[in-house]
């Protein structure tokens, strides 16, 4: 955190300050660990495994807090009595090996029926995947939910739990991460007795920790524990992503992503999503809880505000004019298609694939297959420039002569340059001020898909075809500013949504309770809506925080309606009052009969704590007063996810994709539903058990530093950052380097499968060797921001070229935190002789397109 | 004006006369020392804003001179982070008024060895062009059960985690009315 | 009127009034806490985006997360990275869960791999120090450097004719002439901290100051830094770090103490600091009598200057 975010660290130094202690886990050891009172580095890719024993830890000891547990989690629920955990293989009850799938009907809730489309996969699409579910969780008929408060129930999700966590013990820990036994009860000691009544814990994570082939279940893995020891809801606790963009939140809640609409709706889906009232169907359950059950309100206000008096209950309100997916569309099955050549035109906005995605090869090999190629960016990013200057060229895989892409450089607008809201890590919408205009030909995103869609719409006016529909129908119509550009309010505003008629016509909504079905109401986001409440623009607030209470509501705004924090119910007892003193936050206030305090409540604010509602009740009507997980169909905190995930319901080790370790939990050595791309562009190191993995027998990860940003676009270009770190270096340990002859200030290459970078050589004591089941693991650092390129202050090889491409089932993300290397001293070939030496080790190490890419482990002996 | 605010004369007249006898001090103040004023108070305006880099959200006052930005600093109002910025904030003055910044629009033919220079209205132009044209000859209508399909796979998007929500919006809003589904930025990556 | 009875090279306390300002107001300075310093750097570029200081070389240097090297006409502030085997520092717990300090990291029993070395990194954050009894001025011939009524030491760009003489009088090796042609802004001229001059003196903080996300460099009336440091030494002993000291506090040490100085957590040395600095002027007010003005170039010549010039 210190490393990555300086300024939110100042926080913790406060917090530390104010006698709160600090671990950090980090296989490496950071800026965060100089000042934490305890680093535990760790092996990466092994973090479940010190979760799960954490968890069993916590259960064992019967640390948890029982009455959170009890009242707010899903912990008494019972579960299908055909759930079963995993076997000896390492697979939980409805496996499919064949296709690497779970039907996940057993995973249910007892009582409640499989609904027809969660655990399918779709199965038309190139790049089959599982349901595809955003952020909005799972379905679920709420009425037969069955519960033993005493959790002594056998099938019960708690007792559930503790068998499956029973296996992860210290010894393992010891085993499998590398934390010797005093570490573990270090960090036992300190979770458990700082969570409670009276305190809580805070976890906070960077979105490494999504970057492996179970990403998703090492966020669930901190989930369980936060909700065993009472820690969502309440101030001090949680869960925090610290994500690397300044609004990547943002682009996440009004989403450049394939698989989801505004507000984390998902996008239609080919087959399943016919017309609306399918989609609606496949999204909620009327008898769920909670407030998905609105969904419908939200969609129609979301077509409402992209096709205006086109969009009407006839029409399904235009629903047909959207495209479907049918499988995975994500950026890397996206690029096997370039690989493939079937992508013809591609638009980088402000992002660096060449440098910053895994496996660079593939990707710029992908883009020398396009035919046309769009780069909005601030400087001349290697992306920009592969065609020239990338490394293929300088080993004659690519001759520029040769490539048939068609590049366009546009020039983009800076932050200060155009006037907007950026999301922060806290959802926090924050205004910025246009202070000068762009240079030159620069523009704004704004004003560059704007102008666009006035050019496809005017080519496409007098079309007939029903496919330009959709283009032509679309609301484009913004006010522009005297340079051409559009009033970023007046999209803020269509963001907010309107009341289209009656007697508030014309006017904003305040929030997202008043939108309807029925069309008469549009928004473009509704977990946005609020932000213009009363026709004022909330995100551009400023008052001081010295003026305001520790919370600042009044300093831009947060989604949902300004609540600085999610679930926030739960910081009260089941009867609506503060845990303790110390920890209030948001209370049932008997006199007034209303929840109040320091947030806005994340509750129906007239709700009493004693409220049941009668037995079938949907919706928010359905929630009871003690159910402060609103947007959970049971409004319950899931320690056990019954649906909504493509890879178990509870989190399992598995080695990532490529590790030097066999998994000694399970016959499976890693995640069984990753997705993987076997083809030569994506060779894989071996692992145990396949012969060959010795030849890549270190562990290798990728960060960031301080004084750069990701791939480099915006801080490689600045002379004042870029000699703050000049070169691409590995870091590792002096047992490593006096094992493989390195010198600190020399040159070594790092090798893996894909192909070989060199790097300079940082021998430091930060970097620890780890004792894995009896043997000695190093670990080599790698920070990404270089890449090669003529334009860029300081440039180098790029640690993602090393990377190959696996992903996480649920959300595709790639494993790019833990993967095997070699690494030897001196810098690598040049030219041709750098292709004849990757191909070298791939030979001694056998590997061919399927290695590493045998989805089931076969059992010991017979490979 | 602050404590600085006051002229002296230099040089060695001071030095003879006043208390400053080894001339290292009030003697010696140059004119240029004595009318110093910080570039941030001489600013014709002040825009408040927020850093471009990571996601904490920091505050920025960014100052502005002569409608060029001249000093970017901490908004010591912001309760997210209380006028302190790190390296990479401090450094957004340069990421703006970097001199390496390409400012007009680059084109390279297929084929070409080169960049070329082209018009920005005539790039919009041709990108249109190529995104129809494209969209036109990838359109999938339906899957081969019927199912309806709606789209091009030939378009893809990558991008948009340092751009602001208005202009995501714009982005999947148009992407998505045109039938192109593979849109995708950093939160994925 | 002697030399010294008006203060002379050794002046008072507040040198500002040595300098022939009347009734100058309080003097200001840095305190640098670096038990808080998470090395971050935006230090160093603050200072150089609000100074205009140009880029100092693209070399990587090999000594840990440190490329800058050390201070110099183009580096008014500089991060040192240590990295020791030394118990990591454990910072104070105030009201917190009743731990002792000793409760914290220890690697050797977090990672049995490694055996029985602790291990921390130490960050701190180096600037001019802008001495009590600055040799840099004492020996510049054209009123060039200058001492402020803020009892700070700055260069006066204007004045500065590039002779040198301040640059090996500096114990701390601090001040540089910025080398480069006509391109170069203040080429030729002496540079380094001027706690911003131009910032301090409209009631802003210096821009490291502002910038620092820790309170690592903290600025104020020099005299309420020193009681805020020593009462945070103190804090630091009775949690255990023993090894917590001031540097350049003292108003008796060879340089009549820094107006800015620092927390450390390891002898100076570790840091690259000197030990015990002395003024290279210190024998200067006896010889003034004897000597012509004209000798100082010789002695500036001669002075000592603290290693470790930047590449």
């Amino acid at each position: 955190m210190a490393e990555c975010h300086p300024v939110g660290f100042q926080w913790v130094m406060e917090a530390k300050a104010r006698g709160a202690r600090v671990i950090h886990i980090d296989p490496r050891f950071t800026r965060t660990s100089a000042v934490a009172d305890m680093h535990v580095p760790l092996r990466a890719g092994s973090d479940i495994v010190l979760l799960g024993a954490l968890i069993n830890h916590i259960i064992s000891t019967q640390k948890y807090f029982r009455e959170y547990v009890v009242s707010y989690t899903n912990a008494a629920t019972l579960v299908n009595e055909d759930f079963k955990d995993v076997d000896d293989v390492g697979v939980f009850s409805g496996f499919d090996a064949q296709s690497g799938t779970y039907d996940t009907s057993t995973w249910q809730y007892l009582g409640v029926e499989e609904t027809a489309a969660a655990g399918n996969r779709s199965a038309a699409g190139k790049h089959p995947t599982g349901q595809e579910l955003g952020g909005r969780g799972s379905k679920l008929e709420h009425g037969r939910v069955q519960r033993d408060e005493t959790l002594q129930d056998p099938r019960c999700v708690f007792q559930i739990l503790r068998r499956h966590y029973a296996r992860y013990t210290a010894e393992l820990v010891e085993q499998v991460c590398g934390v010797g036994p005093e570490g573990f009860a270090k960090i036992c000691d300190a979770i458990t007795a700082n969570s409670g009544r009276e305190r809580t814990t805070a976890w906070v994570y960077s979105v490494g920790w999504t970057q492996h082939s179970v990403g998703v279940q090492y966020i669930r893995g901190a989930c369980i524990i936060q909700l065993l020891l009472g820690n969502i809801g309440r101030p001090g606790g949680g869960i925090m992503a610290l994500r690397g963009h300044a609004s990547i939140q943002g682009s996440t809640d009004i989403p450049t992503l394939f698989n989801l609409l505004p507000g984390y709706l998902p996008m239609p889906k080919a087959g399943e999503h016919e017309d609306l009232s399918s989609y609606f169907e496949s999204i909620y359950s009327p008898d769920q809880k909670g407030f998905w059950t609105s969904a419908e309100a939200y969609t129609v206000s979301l077509l409402k505000a992209w096709f205006g008096d086109m969009a009407t209950a006839h029409n399904d309100y235009g629903f047909h004019w959207l495209p479907r997916v049918n499988g995975d569309h994500s950026t890397y099955s996206t690029l096997m298609d370039m690989l493939d050549g079937t992508v013809e035109g591609y638009f980088l906005l402000g992002q660096n694939p060449a440098v910053g995605s895994s496996n660079g090869k593939a990707q710029r090999l992908g883009m020398a297959q396009l035919k046309w190629l769009v780069v909005r960016d601030l400087n001349m990013i290697e992306s920009a420039t592969f065609w020239k200057d990338g490394p293929e060229i300088a080993t004659g895989e690519l001759r520029t002569e040769d490539i048939g892409t068609e590049v366009f450089f546009l020039p983009a607008a800076a932050h200060t340059e155009k006037k907007g809201t950026f999301t922060n890590t806290q959802r926090m919408l924050q205004w910025r001020h246009k202070a000068v205009d762009p240079p030159g030909d620069a523009r704004s995103e704004l004003h560059f898909f704007h102008q666009l869609g006035v050019e496809l719409r005017r080519k496409l006016a007098g079309s007939p075809l029903e496919r330009d529909a959709g283009l032509r129908n679309l609301t484009w119509d913004y006010p522009l500013e005297t340079d051409g550009e559009p009033d970023g309010e007046a999209v803020l505003q269509e963001i907010n949504g309107r009341h289209r008629s009656g007697a508030k016509a014309g006017q904003m909504l305040s929030s997202f309770v008043d939108m309807k079905a029925d069309g008469s109401t549009d928004g473009g986001c509704w977990i946005y809506t609020g932000v213009y409440a009363d026709g004022v623009n909330q995100a551009a607030r400023r008052r001081p925080g010295q003026e305001q209470s520790w919370v600042a509501p009044e300093w831009g705004w947060a989604w949902p309606l300004n609540r600085r924090m999610l679930y926030n119910r739960a910081s009260a007892d089941p009867d609506g009052k503060p845990w303790s003193e110390r920890k209030r936050y948001v209370w049932w206030d008997e006199a007034q009969q209303r929840w109040t305090g320091e947030d806005v409540p994340d509750f129906p604010v007239d709700k009493p704590p004693s409220f049941r509602p009668a037995p079938g009740t949907g919706g928010p009507g359905g929630l009871a007063g003690d159910d402060p997980f609103i947007m959970q169909a049971d409004g319950k905190g899931w320690l056990y996810a019954p649906s909504g995930l493509l890879d178990g319901p509870l989190p399992t080790h598995y080695e990532p994709a490529e590790s030097p370790v066999r998994n000694p939990l399970y016959r499976q050595q890693s995640n069984p539903t990753r997705e993987s791309f076997p083809r030569q562009e994506n060779l894989t190191n071996p692992s145990p058990p396949e012969p060959g993995s010795e030849v890549f027998p270190f562990v290798v990860t990728t960060y960031r530093l301080t004084e750069h940003h990701t791939a480099g676009g915006m801080s490689r270009f600045l002379p004042y950052l870029s000699e703050l770190q000049p070169e691409f270096f590995c870091e590792v340990s002096p047992e490593l380097a006096r094992e493989r002859n390195l010198v600190n200030g020399g040159w070594a290459t790092i090798v893996s499968a894909r192909t070989a970078v060199e790097a300079r050589v940082l021998v430091t004591e930060r970097l620890a060797p780890l004792r894995i089941d009896g043997r000695v693991i190093h670990q080599v650092g790698l920070p990404y921001h270089w890449g090669v390129g003529g334009s860029a202050v300081v440039s180098g090889d790029s640690a993602n070229d090393l990377l190959g491409i696996a992903l996480d089932p649920n959300v595709h993300i790639q494993e790019s935190k833990a993967a095997t290397c070699d690494i030897r001293p001196g810098r690598r070939p040049t030219g041709p002789a750098l292709l004849r030496f990757v191909e070298e080790h791939r030979r001694r190490a056998g590997i061919t397109v399927t290695t590493g890419n045998i989805r089931m482990t076969p059992p010991e002996g017979s490979l | 004006m602050g404590a600085r605010n006051r002229r002296r004369s230099w040089p060695v007249l001071g030095q003879l006369t006043g208390a400053d006898r080894l001339g290292r001090g009030a003697a010696v103040e140059s004119a240029r020392t004595a009318s110093l004023s910080p570039r941030t108070a001489t600013a014709d305006r002040v825009v408040q804003s927020v850093c471009p880099y990571c996601a904490v959200g920091c505050g920025q006052r960014v100052y502005v001179k002569n409608e060029k930005v001249v000093q970017i600093e901490g908004d010591p109002d912001s309760p997210i982070s209380r006028g302190r910025l790190c390296p990479k904030g401090s450094a957004s003055e340069q990421l703006v008024n970097n001199p390496n910044r390409v400012t007009s629009v680059r084109y390279r033919r297929p084929y070409a060895t080169d960049w070329e220079d082209l018009p920005l209205d005539r790039a919009v132009d041709m990108i249109s062009d190529r995104l129809l044209d494209t969209r036109a000859r990838t359109w999938q209508e339906a899957d081969k059960d019927g199912n309806k399909l709606r789209r091009t796979m030939g378009i893809a998007s990558l991008g948009g985690a340092t751009l602001d929500n208005e202009e995501n919006y714009l982005i999947k809003k148009l992407f998505t009315a045109a039938g192109v589904v593979q849109v995708e930025n950093q939160a994925r990556i | 009127m002697s030399v010294r009875a008006s203060g002379g090279l050794l002046g008072p306390l507040n040198p500002a009034r040595g300098a022939g300002w009347q009734d100058p107001p309080p003097r200001k300075g840095f305190f640098t806490d670096t038990s808080l310093c998470i090395g971050c750097k935006a230090c160093e570029v603050a200072c150089k985006e609000w100074n205009r200081i140009p880029e100092d070389g693209l070399a990587m240097l090999g000594t840990s997360y440190d490329n800058t090297g050390g201070l110099g006409a183009s580096t008014w502030r500089h991060v040192a990275f240590i990295e020791q085997r030394k118990p990591m520092r454990m910072l104070p717990v105030a009201n917190g869960m009743g731990d002792s300090p000793a409760s914290g990291a220890a690697s050797d029993v977090i990672n049995p791999a490694r055996g029985a070395a602790d291990f921390r990194w130490l960050m701190s954050s180096d600037v001019c120090k802008h001495c009590t009894h600055a040799a840099c001025l004492d020996v510049c011939p054209t009123g060039a450097l200058m001492r402020t009524e803020l009892g700070t030491v700055v260069v006066q760009e204007d004045i500065c004719n590039g002779c040198g003489y301040c640059v090996p009088a500096c114990p701390f090796g601090v001040i540089e002439r910025r080398e480069g042609d006509r391109t170069v802004h203040n080429a030729g001229v002496a540079q380094k901290c001027t706690l911003c001059y131009d910032r301090i003196g409209e009631g802003m903080t210096p821009a490291c100051a502002q910038a620092c996300p820790t309170e690592s460099i903290q600025f104020g009336d020099l005299e309420e830094l020193r009681e805020r440091a020593r009462e945070r030494v103190g804090t630091l002993r009775a949690a255990g770090v023993s090894d917590a000291r001031l540097y350049l506090d003292d108003q008796k040490d060879g340089i009549g103490g820094g107006g800015a100085f620092f927390l450390l957590l390891d002898e100076p040395e570790v840091y690259g600091l000197p030990p015990d600095p002395v003024v290279s002027t210190r024998e200067l007010p006896a010889m003034w009598r004897t000597a012509a003005v004209a000798g100082l170039g010789l002695l500036a010549g001669a002075a000592a200057a603290f290693a470790g010039r930047r590449r």
